[in-house]
């Protein structure tokens, strides 16, 4: 079999596992934490029967590892359970899923992931490009001093500032993101695009750096000097040698923001108001409600592993070594 | 070949200075050099004498960290340190071409040979894609590279280090340049790759009208290939004359220094007890690669066992069997009439001692940021047990083995010179009183004059302590200077061994043969002749 295709295979196999331990963890970690949400909810004047009862009523009185199999064997059929607090009003009230209470904000949170993604990759690849092409110039001094003050500045900072020029000051955007299900397209775009910048400052700033120090490393390579001896102009030297070297540090670099855009903008989330899934996870930890804080670490492991899968497999492909073997 | 009255490059009062860290020093200085159309011009000199700075300053390129300080740079009419960096490029593969030293590291591994070669002509608008193609697949042709129109399909990992060097040298002919500079185009290749390279390069350069800057440490690679030659060292002219004439009369002591370790010679000798003896060992990487057959050798007590071999000859690997670091699959390793636990681990301290090895990198093989002083100490506490004042007595005694004294105490091994790190290494292997010292290809990575003083400093502390050495190296002129056993290797196999003498001797098992006949020879006439004889010989054969 081609070695490639083993490779990748293999990766994806212990990307699957590492998924699998992750889960492990992630019950643990859970079922360690102090408090639990029956007397959360039932306030301190329970009593131990009404306690038992309610825990009964939701599966917690149950072995943990029973619970872990039930939860894990529900998930792999794409059932993550039903949210404590929905059902929680003792009197009953219909439960609802935890899938339809992440749905609409995984969907919120992919939808500002992309739009932000979307400009700030080739931006950043671009950038990062040029400030290579133009090393120590006036340019390439800009650009970098920008950067490392956006990355040094704590993003709610970031957020804040922006809201207040671009939205208080000169009224161009919206200062609040709150965005329902039935909102229009380009009114959504409009509503996310102060967070969706106020996200790219911070991780552009990151891939461009990458992206620039990936392509800089190569540059003392002796096939670059060749291909200046070749009488190649310096765009086409970098555009042509270095950079389909450098693709497996800059896919890295890529994969890591992307997962934190995806699992880490829980404070852009918050100074906009945007309903994302860091905020219901942030929510639920408060009220204790299990199944939910379960499926959004879980979604959020699975984010980070499949986007580095993908970064290591853009790593394989672009290794003549591996894709073209003796 | 007679040169036209024009000089095509013409350097006049050039001087070169590079940074090292915050000061600049002269890297060339006062270098006058007129090259004619048609004529190779050869630069020899060790390293850090500034023959490549002045290689690529011919092109009008200085390296990143060089500045052009003075003089003038003149091809043909056109003044190369005035003109823009833009007008330099349109020249630059078309009409002046650049060989480089490691093909494998000069193409880029993301894209196929026929496109790195394409990109000249194509790039410059000589030609389109598919004539570029094929005249692509005519100077391979031309450079007897195997499957013309296919080998270009490949990528740089998947040809070998002879035929990478010479679809670079196709490269550099693709837009038919009036001037191509070879920096050390063989120096990375066996003896016997290097001839294919040499002679195809010959070939291409006597049947072309173009001018070469043939570069090499080698004068006799050098000597096969140019008309004129100059001998530079520190950046300075030592002595400039035809091919022939240098070799006959050297005008400068330097440049007859140059062939020092050839004019070495051991006288041979035998006998003494076997100290370590390797018997029918097989052995292979991670259980599957087989790279030893059978191997079968002795070393004797205060001798010299050289173990040569081209790359993948598994020489290397039979020293890391020695020392326990790759334990055999088969046969068995006797050292000083006891057997040998075949993995490191499992050998008693006092037998790790007693084997010591020396390697070809002594740059990599001392800790950057420990000074002599704790290198030969620790090992001195480790071994012997010393401490405080005997141990620091003990550690100059060794730098005065090593003909060194006491002010290197204190040095960092980035403050020691080439020859002198591989002597600390030298000194390691000597605190701990070894009996057999192993050392792998020591003096290949430095200069002659540096390597002739090394083997000198091993043979005098071989007669002095009486260690034995088993010396691996794919250079037969250190074979003559060190040893007085020779085993030669070819794919993991010994195809023969036997005294010094007898092996130098003929008549040769072929492949000893072809290793000392790939030896360049200083005369001119060294390589014609002996592409003569193969190519009467191969008749001779197919009849």
């Amino acid at each position: 079999m081609n070695p490639i295709v083993t490779t990748v295979l293999q990766r994806v196999g212990l990307g699957v596992l590492t998924l699998l331990a992750v889960s492990v963890i992630i019950f643990a970690m859970i079922e360690m934490l102090p408090g639990d949400f029956a007397s959360a909810i039932l306030g301190q004047t329970a009593t131990p029967e009404t306690v038992a009862a309610f825990q009964r009523s939701i599966g917690l009185d149950k072995p943990p590892v029973t619970r872990y199999f039930e939860w894990i064997g529900g998930v792999l059929q794409g059932n993550f359970g039903e949210s404590f607090s929905s059902a929680g009003a003792l009197g009953g009230g219909h439960a609802k899923t935890v899938a339809s209470l992440i749905g609409p904000r995984l969907s919120n949170t992919l939808f500002l992931a992309g739009f932000t993604a979307l400009i700030s990759v080739p931006l950043s690849l671009a950038l990062g490009l040029l400030a290579a092409l133009y090393r120590n110039s006036i340019f390439d001094r800009t650009v970098n001093l920008v950067t490392l003050t956006t990355i040094s500045v704590p993003e709610f900072f970031v957020a804040y500032i922006l809201m207040l020029i671009l939205a208080v000051k000169f009224p161009i955007f919206y200062s609040l993101a709150n965005v329902s299900p039935d909102t229009p397209f380009f009114e959504r775009v409009a509503r996310t695009a102060l967070p969706a910048i106020s996200l790219m400052l911070v991780i552009v700033a990151h891939m461009m750096r990458m992206t620039r120090a990936a392509i800089i490393n190569l540059l003392a390579s002796p096939y670059i000097e060749m291909a200046k001896l070749k009488g190649l102009a310096p765009s086409s030297v970098i555009l042509r040698h270095a950079l389909p070297n450098a693709w497996a540090p800059i896919g890295t670099v890529v994969a890591l923001n992307l997962a934190y855009l995806i699992v880490g903008v829980v404070v852009a989330e918050v100074v906009f108001v945007y309903p994302g899934i860091g905020q219901l996870m942030v929510d639920s930890v408060a009220a204790r409600d299990i199944p939910v804080v379960q499926a959004c670490a879980l979604l959020f492991a699975m984010a980070y592993i499949l986007l580095n899968l993908l970064a290591d497999i853009v790593g394989i492909v672009t290794n003549p070594r591996l894709l073209h073997p003796r | 070949m007679k040169p036209s009255a024009a000089p095509l490059l013409e350097i006049r009062g050039l001087h070169i200075q590079g940074q090292s860290g915050e000061v600049w020093q002269d890297i060339v200085k006062d270098i006058n050099l007129t090259l004619r159309r048609s004529e190779v011009l050869g630069l020899i000199g060790e390293s850090g004498a500034g023959k490549s700075t002045l290689g690529l300053a011919a092109m009008g390129y200085a390296r990143a960290g060089c500045r052009i300080l003075s003089g003038t740079i003149s091809f043909d009419g056109l003044d190369l340190i005035a003109m823009p960096e833009a007008e330099k490029r349109r020249l630059w593969g078309t009409r002046i071409a650049y060989v480089a030293q490691s093909a494998a590291a000069s193409f880029n591994p993301a894209h196929r040979l026929i496109d790195q070669y394409k990109e000249v002509p194509v790039y410059h608008g000589k030609s389109g894609e598919a004539e570029a193609e094929r005249n692509a697949h005519a100077v391979f042709r031309r450079l007897h590279l195997p499957e013309p129109e296919r080998i270009g399909l490949r990528y740089p990992h998947q040809v070998s280090g002879g035929q990478l060097q010479r679809v670079m040298t196709a490269m550099a002919m693709a837009c038919g340049p009036d001037l191509i500079v070879f920096d050390e185009p063989t120096t990375a290749l066996d003896v016997t790759t290097q001839i294919e390279v040499l002679a195809a390069i010959k070939e291409l350069v006597r049947n072309s009208n173009m001018a070469a800057i043939y570069i090499s440490h080698d004068l006799a690679v050098v000597a096969q290939m140019a008309d004129r030659v100059m001998v530079l060292r520190y950046g300075r002219l030592v002595e400039e004359a035809r091919t022939g004439e240098m070799l006959a009369h050297p005008r400068q002591p330097y440049t007859k220094s140059l062939w020092a370790v050839r004019s070495l010679n051991k006288s041979e000798e035998s006998g003494g007890d076997v100290v370590l003896s390797v018997r029918g060992v097989d052995a292979a990487y991670s259980g599957v690669v087989k790279v030893l057959h059978d191997v079968n050798l002795e070393v004797r007590r205060g001798r010299t066992v050289a173990v040569v071999g081209e790359s993948g000859s598994g020489k290397s690997t039979l020293a890391r069997v020695i020392t326990g670091l790759l334990p055999p699959h088969k046969g068995e390793i006797v050292f000083a009439g006891k057997p040998l636990p075949p993995a490191l681990s499992e050998r008693p301290k006092d037998m790790l001692r007693r084997i010591q090895m020396i390697y070809q990198m002594p740059d990599m093989a001392l800790n950057p940021r420990r000074r002599v002083r704790d290198i030969l100490g620790r090992t001195l506490e480790l071994h012997r047990g010393l401490s405080g004042a005997a141990r620091e007595n003990r550690i100059v005694e060794l730098l005065e083995m090593i003909e060194l004294d006491a002010g290197f105490l204190n040095r960092l091994p980035s403050e020691l010179s080439g020859g002198q790190k591989q002597r600390i290494c030298i000194a390691r292997a000597l605190a701990v009183e070894p009996d057999l010292i192993i050392c792998d290809e020591v003096t290949s990575a430095l200069d002659q004059i540096v390597a002739e003083g090394i083997l000198k400093l091993l043979l005098r502390l071989q007669k002095e302590l009486g260690v034995s050495y088993v010396y691996i190296t794919h250079d037969l002129a250190t074979v003559k200077a060190i040893a007085d056993w020779i085993v030669v290797m070819q794919w993991g196999k010994v195809v023969q061994q036997g005294p010094k003498g007898e092996v130098l001797t003929p008549p040769h098992h072929p492949y000893t043969e072809l290793l000392l006949s790939s030896v360049p020879e200083m005369r001119t006439d060294w390589l014609d002749r002996l592409l003569n004889a193969r190519r009467v010989g191969a008749q001779a054969t197919s009849a």
